[in-house]
């Protein structure tokens, strides 16, 4: 097709092509693979950071870094094997900002810089988990092994997208997957921890959904008053959810929504992991 | 005194807009804006606004205004008008294409469109609070707008009042969106179709369903068929308003303002930028057609679009209500001409 260009990644590591997709006038696909797969989401961030830094440089410096092309960017979003660029066709030349995506994309490689590392706190009770039991059922576990096995999982944030904040989490251990419901509810509490085949999400809002819903954490996901950062998480972040029991859950929630939950005593060290 | 604007009755799906809320695609929050970009910059143009002032989208029947302190210039774009009721008791029609001048006290009722939305601009734009960068409302994340919502009886809208009275009134021919095809470039996943599905695309008539909103709408046509039944699925990635998905059951769903930001069925073709507006004049049972373009000839087509508002913004003209002008009475003079 005319709007789509190929091309061979120097990366030998990989299978390694990126393609270049035109998503209509206003933003490009640049696709590493049509997987979900950790290597795939490490070019992806590769690329995010790369081009951050790009736009970043005011001048081409030693002549490393070539960011003509590069104007008229509106919005950079990285999902599990992709990173779409909306671009304003009034400001960019989308050929010159395609050849610059594909360029950085080559040189990138992997991501150079680890997300943050969240400890979150979540309350397992059965009034907020109401598929915890059927689920260790199905799978020959006890309610807390499964609540164990929760707990001590390192999560990664692939993406951010079907509504503000919800976070496409992988890493969840294969004992634990299962498909959605078949009957999905009507209405998902907000905040409550769910899953579904390999992957484990917060729905920031209460809305309709059909992942198995396993705990509620007090913890807000997106809160619009915050200007900076209205989501709590972003791609290339990692998760550990930590139990709590009611009474914390309680007092939490309250200073969640009261705002004066601080998200900072949510991170852990570099490198705790 | 700031202008002030009261909702008196807010009716169904009416909301405040503007051109978008940009660069947080990243954490899920949706563009949103007018659906009518083009439209609303005719209506915000016509107050002397700049385009990018929060303006109100109506979307079916608008709603009922009383301006409750200072005096404000408003104008209607789209096929739509509305019913002034000056402060003294006397009622005249206010058509579209045309401002007017509202003082204290003043109350607007808007009709029913015949459209798919409609704009209502007023002098220095709608200064409801700044979110995340825009003041379109975003209803899904209760983001803009007023309290995240659109237009409620009893809201109060600030505005810019006018300093001084001004004696002339703007006018300007209705904006013509046209009928030809609407233009799409195909991808990024066309790969996943059967070939004759592509050509069914560009070659058969689709219908707008009642399952439409500020997320997207659902056309009812000759099913595209997937590759295979795998190829109905894809592993999530970015989308954008004007992007065409097609989920399993072959008909396709056009994402508008309010879509989401990842989505996992295949998209067969992307609406050009150049055409978006004019899908935000579309009412169920309306039949469309597609035609494919290249990259070139859909940036010919924005510039060219810019080039017809740009002109139709120049054709604006000032123009005096044939009043009674030696008459000091301010009322007066805006009025006896309706």
């Amino acid at each position: 097709m005319g709007t789509e260009l190929t091309m061979e990644t120097a990366s030998d590591e990989q299978d390694g092509t990126v393609r270049l997709l035109a998503l209509g006038d206003t933003a490009w696909t640049v696709e590493f693979g049509d997987r979900i797969d950790q290597a795939l989401h490490a070019r992806v961030l590769g690329l995010t950071g790369a081009l951050e830094h790009a736009r970043n440089s005011e001048t081409a410096g030693e002549g490393c870094i070539d960011n003509s092309g590069l104007a008229g960017i509106v919005d950079v979003v990285p999902t599990f094997r992709s990173l779409t660029v909306h671009y304003n066709p009034l400001i960019s030349d989308a050929g010159r900002l395609g050849e610059a995506l594909l360029r950085l994309a080559e040189s990138a490689g992997t991501a150079s810089k680890q997300g943050r590392h969240w400890r979150i706190p979540v309350c397992f009770d059965d009034e907020f988990a109401p598929d915890l039991n059927d689920l260790a059922a199905a799978k020959g576990l006890s309610r807390d092994a499964v609540i164990s096995i929760m707990s001590k999982a390192t999560f990664q944030v692939y993406m951010i997208g079907f509504m503000p904040g919800f976070p496409y989490m992988g890493g969840l251990p294969a004992v634990l997957e299962m498909p959605r419901l078949t009957s999905p509810r009507k209405a998902v509490p907000a905040r409550s921890l769910a899953i579904a085949g390999a992957m484990c999400a917060v729905y920031p809002w209460e809305s309709p959904g059909g992942w198995r819903l396993l705990g509620r954490t007090p913890v807000p996901m997106f809160s619009a008053t915050n200007a900076e950062a209205p989501s709590l998480l972003a791609s290339g972040d990692r998760v550990v959810w930590q139990a709590i029991d009611r009474a914390t859950y309680l007092e939490l929630e309250a200073a969640g929504q009261a705002g004066s939950l601080d998200r900072n005593s949510l991170l852990l060290p570099e490198g705790a992991c | 005194m700031p202008g002030l604007i009261e909702v008196i009755d807010g009716r169904f799906g009416n909301s405040i807009q503007d051109l978008g809320r940009f660069g947080l695609r990243h954490m899920g929050v949706a563009v949103s804006g007018c659906l009518d970009t083009t439209l609303a910059r005719c209506a915000n143009a016509l107050v002397g606004n700049d385009a990018d002032c929060a303006c109100i989208e109506i979307r079916a029947l608008g709603p009922k205004l009383k301006v409750k302190s200072g005096r404000v210039r408003v104008a209607l774009a789209g096929e739509v008008s509305a019913t002034l009721m000056r402060v003294d008791g006397r009622t005249q029609t206010f058509p579209a294409w045309t401002s007017v001048t509202l003082d204290a006290q003043d109350r607007l009722s808007i009709g029913s469109l015949k459209g798919g939305c409609a704009y209502l601009a007023v002098s220095g734009g709608i200064e409801s609070p700044v979110q995340l960068g825009s003041r379109s409302t975003y209803q899904r994340a209760k983001i803009g707008g007023i309290d995240g919502q659109p237009l409620v009886t009893g809201n109060l809208l600030p505005c810019k009042a006018l300093a001084h009275r001004d004696d002339h009134q703007n006018k300007a021919q209705p904006w013509v969106h046209g009928e030809t095809p609407i233009r799409v470039m195909l991808g990024p996943q066309e790969g996943h179709f059967k070939l004759g599905s592509v050509a069914d695309l560009l070659n058969s008539d689709y219908a707008v369903t009642a399952q439409m909103d500020r997320m997207g709408m659902r056309l009812e046509g000759v099913p595209l068929a997937h590759l295979t039944p795998e190829s109905a699925d894809i592993v999530s990635d970015g989308v954008t308003p004007g992007a065409i998905q097609v989920p399993g059951n072959g008909q396709p769903i056009i994402l508008l303002a309010d879509c989401q930001t990842v989505g996992g069925y295949p998209k067969i073709a992307t609406v050009i930028s150049a055409d978006m507006p004019r899908l935000g004049q579309l009412k169920p049972g309306q039949i469309l057609h597609f035609v494919a373009v290249s990259a070139e000839q859909a940036k010919q087509a924005l510039l060219e679009k810019e080039a017809r508002i740009t002109a139709w913004v120049a054709a604006i003209a000032p123009y005096r209500p044939d009043a009674v002008t030696a008459c000091d009475d301010d009322a007066i003079i805006w009025t006896c001409n309706w």
